[in-house]
């Protein structure tokens, strides 16, 4: 087997049984980017000569008996992670020339467990987006392919969409990522990928680039549920630093994956069945409730039914906060500054002009109109009001249930130009991921099967507020069922 | 509610990013879509519902309010566009 296909498990057993080193799995990935990131473009930035570097330190520290979780395991870091001296851009031109002199919590919680930093991967700009579009470094393609029309090139969705690519093209053995409204879930169910968004507290934010801080969670991305519980172990944890981050102890991940669903109550709600849904998307759904039935779990119709105000609540509330924290790209303290500046005003209108793309641009109007005098209370606190309507739905159902299963997607990988025509109808990708931001509760993404151009679907699994445990051993159980072999067209080897 | 150019260009002035005169149109026809959709929010019945500012269950934490970090002005400003001494530099401001 390529090191390349490795699971981060496998590899980890392997590197304890010296059956290769570190420094042999970093290469295999590096020659890996180099042979196909030129045409992914799922890295912004490479870092090859750190990487080996760790991956000498990863060996030594294997040789002193001192491997840890993540020991000489190559990682793809969303570049939306503050990385002490490597550059981080948000995929945007304002933050171009940015680099940091801090680490990221959650990514210095990875190297304190041995991992090694492969790059930056790259997004949506400031993670606002579906389709990894709206990226300044320029698009990211999907490895997968169309059977009946291998030309067209797909999104990898979005917005952690360079990581949910590298990690299913075997350029990373694992990813972070970040989810506001779906950016971990739905580019992990269009590149045939596991994601975990986790319970909001469980990682840090400190030192994430910020969009909706109310709605941001870091979590990672994996191909299995056993490796994504490996990470999220290693990435969680109480941080001061983040009011925010929940003083709770860590739990066994990992060992969540053999639980199994016997005795559990699995939610199907009825609301998610959308209108137009289409048949292929009904019938996985139907096949995984009949698997975890299979598995012993008791599978029960329950009802969220302000579901379909998900969306609109989050094109509120999500922009509000946006218009909020990117306040602080002015041109004075770090990033682009616009040329020609008259006086201080119009430096501020003139760099965030050139500096913003137009996605990112609408969001900050739209986010400060309805903030504004005299819209404030139409908008925003009507916004604050579904959403916690939104969250009642959730605490009622899990007093019947121990997790809901859902489709994460209305539909598999589309083409770059597709959906492109109206900023809503992008939106609407997000319909069945966004409700868990709003609520904070945790919910992952699992390949469950092809659709008929054989692209991969997934299935999600959402469980109530810092119960990943249920979460990832009702995914672990899908996993198995499923049993999801399938490969894309585009991957290393 | 539609947005009509003054507002867009209202809006513009309140976020501090220019908008050409030629793209205001534009951004007023998409700005108008997407609250137009955002309008199916007023079906809802919120009466009595106190509003939810974040997924957060627990109460923020307080420290101690005290000095802990700071004291490497070339940290701080190694990313400034434009600095003199240990200031950042903008242009002059006169009012």
């Amino acid at each position: 087997m390529m090191l390349t296909d490795l699971t981060i498990a496998a590899a980890r057993a392997g590197l304890d049984r010296r059956d290769f080193t570190a420094r042999a799995l970093t290469e295999a990935h590096l020659a890996a980017i180099e042979a196909l990131n030129p045409r992914l473009n799922a890295f912004i930035t490479v870092t090859a000569e750190q990487a080996l570097a760790q991956a000498d330190a990863a060996d030594a520290a294997l040789r002193r008996g001192d491997g840890r979780a993540l020991t000489g395991v190559p990682l793809a870091i969303k570049d939306l992670f503050c990385t002490a001296g490597v550059r981080t851009t948000a995929g945007s031109n304002i933050l171009a020339p940015f680099v940091p002199p801090y680490e990221s919590t959650v990514s210095a919680n990875l190297l304190r467990d041995g991992a090694v930093f492969l790059g930056k991967a790259n997004l949506d700009e400031f993670a606002m987006g579906s389709s990894n579009m709206t990226s300044a470094f320029g698009p990211v393609q999907n490895p997968w392919q169309r059977a009946q029309d291998a030309e067209a090139v797909l999104v990898p969705g979005g917005s952690s969409g360079g990581s949910a690519a590298a990690v299913a093209a075997r350029l990373a053995m694992g990813a972070t990522g970040t989810d506001t409204g779906g950016s971990i879930r739905q580019p992990a169910s269009f590149c045939g990928i596991a994601g975990i968004k986790p319970t909001y507290g469980r990682c840090s934010r400190w030192g994430v680039v910020a969009f909706a801080s109310s709605l941001d969670h870091p979590g990672p991305f994996a191909r299995t549920v056993e490796d994504c519980a490996i990470l999220l172990g290693a990435m969680a944890g109480h941080d001061p630093k983040d009011s925010t981050s929940a003083d709770l102890q860590v739990p066994d991940f990992r060992a969540a994956c053999a639980r199994g669903v016997k005795g559990l109550r699995i939610g199907v709600p009825r609301e998610y069945r959308a209108d137009g849904m289409s048949a292929e998307i009904e019938a996985l759904w139907q096949q995984g409730i009949a698997w975890l039935r299979d598995a012993g779990a008791e599978v029960v119709d329950v009802s969220l039914p302000h579901t379909k105000y998900g969306l609109a609540t989050y094109y509120i509330v999500a922009p509000a906060e946006a218009s909020s924290n990117l306040a602080r790209y002015d041109g004075v303290r770090f990033g682009l500054r616009a040329s020609g500046g008259e006086d201080l005003r119009d430096l501020y209108e003139r760099t965030r002009a050139e500096g913003f793309g137009a996605e990112v641009r609408r969001r900050v109007l739209i986010g400060t109109y309805v903030l504004s005098a005299g819209y404030y209370d139409a908008y925003y606190l009507r916004a604050q009001k579904v959403r916690a309507l939104i969250l009642r739905d959730f605490t009622e159902a899990f007093a019947e249930v121990d997790a809901l299963l859902t489709p994460t997607t209305p539909s598999a990988a589309f083409a770059q130009g597709e959906r492109m025509d109206d900023p809503v109808t992008m939106y609407l990708n997000d319909v069945f991921t966004v409700p868990a931001n709003l609520a904070g509760v945790p919910a992952i993404s699992v390949p469950a099967g092809l659709d008929g151009n054989g692209l991969p679907l997934g299935l999600q699994v959402i469980g109530r507020a810092f119960d990943e445990e249920t979460v990832i051993a009702a995914g672990a159980a899908i996993e198995r069922a499923a049993g999801f072999a399938a490969v894309p067209a585009i991957r290393a080897g | 509610m539609s947005l009509d150019p003054a507002t867009i260009r209202r809006i513009a002035a309140l976020a501090r990013i220019r908008v050409s005169e030629e793209d205001v149109p534009r951004l007023a026809e998409e700005m108008n879509a997407i609250l137009g959709w955002i309008e199916q929010l007023n079906e809802v019945n919120v009466d009595g519902i106190e509003p939810l500012a974040g997924a957060a269950t627990r109460a923020l934490p307080m420290r101690a309010d005290a000095v802990t970090d700071g004291g490497y002005p070339d940290q701080v400003l190694a990313n400034a566009p434009e600095r003199i001494g240990d200031f950042y530099a903008v242009p002059k401001v006169v009012e």
